[in-house]
């Protein structure tokens, strides 16, 4: 790795509260290059916060400190809101978990998408559709032109989704933030999903971060596994290696899945160690 | 113990017409778990749905212990037949303690000595008394999901309805939530139908399932073979290999830098 696409050090993400300060993110370092990095955890672990925070994204009350946030050596800190804008989407950009929640209801697929590119490519309207559909085509869609016309409750959770992915890299991207993209999708269309993501990424050279509680999925998608637990990554692996996992607490979520190849009666639990959220 | 024969569900008419469940055929057995596995959309829990009456069976026939199910469903079916939902946190009363939750049942079915079985409901699940007086927000996931089957086992029903009872939870509490459910089984004698888009979740606690898509039976399997990877049917094959995790195609080279 020459120069880190993105350069995350000591990254904390604090809610000050009525009750008290919860930090959901807790010092988290890592550094990405155009590869595939995953990030596991449960539901709490500060997954999508640490994803949310390098794009700028925290809801308020937080607030996100670190010593380096740097992409591409702009520091995402110090950046102007303006700067931001135009990272936001154009060089950066995120696929949300929930097709129905997260594009406009009230706008076709095709226009959502071209708004997308117009917000950060200088393009006419005819140049704009043509991208447009271009990508609708690029993420497999069956009939592009039908699609373009369509609002998004007229099409299925993996249409949905395979739209988003399409608005968010008709603006090439050099960094995708990819939030649970498939947990909302049926395990068939997921697989589905993937591939097109997979292939695109590979094919722009792009750098992804993959967002999961899966870590079975990620695994076996990404390059690079960081595992976190109560805000902290408490493991960073090699996707592969991932039957080698040190810490108590990988070992632990590998186990207690159940799986076709044998049958482990009862399932391993996992006893929470107090010692991994120090 | 649960007989379905030509079970099918149909919404609305002309050209509004859903056929939710098209000609579904299955058998249980006293003390036997059966799955339902498929997509959404594949009708598997419209199924579950039209066994315990939340949905229209326009024909075929349900029958409990050899009696076919009148509609509406009388109290003797809900003693029998209960359901636990897919999401704990939707399916309990946001403002009703757990206290008043489980004590519903028992009222509607004027049983008494409400207090003990509460308490021994708690206990069956792996709650200690003191979450009695909590409401759902105090609970964490795992927790409210074993209150819905503390309130679907405290009538002592033979029959357990599980509508993916954990498919809205984290890889370690489902593990527990598992391991409860195959230990209340075997304890209480309990029959269940398991609905579940997950493979392994459905092998590990049942011993025979049916593949279904587009509302239809596409396979009956049985979980060892499914372990064993001896499925006939295409679509059992590619949820099987879904289950596996993603494969690559062909394998890509390392990561190219493009810039």
């Amino acid at each position: 790795m020459t120069k880190p696409l993105l350069d995350v050090e000591d990254l904390r993400v604090r809610f000050h509260l009525r009750t008290g300060t919860v930090e959901a993110v807790r010092g988290v370092s890592f550094q990405l290059g155009r590869e595939r990095l995953g990030i596991v955890g449960e539901s709490g672990s500060g997954k999508s916060q640490t994803g949310r925070a390098i794009l700028g994204l925290t809801p308020p009350p937080g607030e996100v400190t670190a010593k380096r946030l740097a992409f591409d050596g702009i520091d995402l800190q110090k950046a102007s809101k303006r700067t931001l804008r135009t990272l936001r989407g154009g060089r950066i950009s995120m696929v949300m978990q929930d097709p129905k929640y997260s594009l406009n209801p009230v706008m076709t697929i095709g226009e959502q998408i071209i708004e997308a590119y117009q917000a950060h490519v200088k393009a006419g309207k005819a140049e704009a559709r043509d991208r447009a559909l271009a990508m609708l085509e690029a993420v497999k869609m069956r009939d592009p032109g039908r699609v373009f016309s369509l609002y998004p409750h007229e099409v299925s959770g993996g249409m949905g989704q395979r739209a988003m992915i399409a608005m968010m890299l008709v603006t090439d991207p050099d960094l995708l933030i990819a939030d649970e993209p498939t947990s909302a999708l049926d395990v068939t269309v997921s697989m589905e999903v993937l591939r097109i993501l997979d292939e695109l990424v590979s094919e722009r050279g792009m750098g992804l971060i993959f967002i999961s509680h899966d870590l079975k999925l990620v695994s076996s998608f990404c390059d690079r596994v960081l595992v976190m637990y109560a805000g902290r990554v408490v493991e960073e692996l090699e996707a592969k290696n991932l039957r080698e996992a040190k810490h108590p607490y990988t070992q632990g979520l590998m186990r207690c899945l159940p799986t076709l190849a044998d049958d482990v009666r009862p399932l391993p639990t996992l006893n929470r160690d107090p010692a991994w959220a120090l | 113990m649960l007989d379905i024969q030509n079970l099918q569900v149909v919404y609305g008419t002309g050209r509004m017409r859903v056929d939710a469940v098209k000609n579904v055929s299955f058998h249980v057995e006293p003390g036997a778990a059966y799955g339902l596995v498929g997509e959404s959309g594949s009708g598997k829990s419209t199924v579950l749905r039209a066994i315990c009456g939340l949905a229209p069976i326009t024909s075929g026939r349900v029958s409990v212990h050899g009696n076919a199910v009148t509609t509406p469903r009388g109290k003797a079916f809900y003693r029998t037949v209960q359901m636990v939902f897919q999401d704990p946190y939707a399916s309990l009363h946001p403002r009703h303690t757990v206290d008043r939750t489980l004590s519903e049942p028992l009222a509607i079915h004027g049983e008494k000595d409400a207090e003990a079985r509460i308490l021994q409901a708690l206990k069956e699940v792996g709650l200690s008394p003191s979450f009695r007086f909590r409401y759902p927000h105090q609970l964490s996931g795992g927790q409210r999901q074993r209150i819905a089957i503390a309130r679907a086992l405290i009538l002592r029903p033979k029959v357990l309805l599980l509508d993916e009872p954990t498919s809205a939870l984290d890889a370690s509490v489902q593990a527990e939530i598992l391991n409860l459910l195959d230990d209340l089984r075997r304890r209480l004698g309990l029959t269940y139908i398991l609905v579940s888009h997950d493979l392994a979740v459905v092998a590990h606690l049942c011993e025979r399932l049916l593949v279904m898509q587009h509302g239809e039976a596409v396979e009956e399997t049985t979980a060892a073979a499914l372990r064993s990877g001896a499925a006939s049917n295409d679509y059992t094959q590619s949820l099987i290999q879904a289950s596996q995790g993603f494969t690559r195609v062909a394998p890509l080279p390392a990561q190219a830098p493009a810039a």
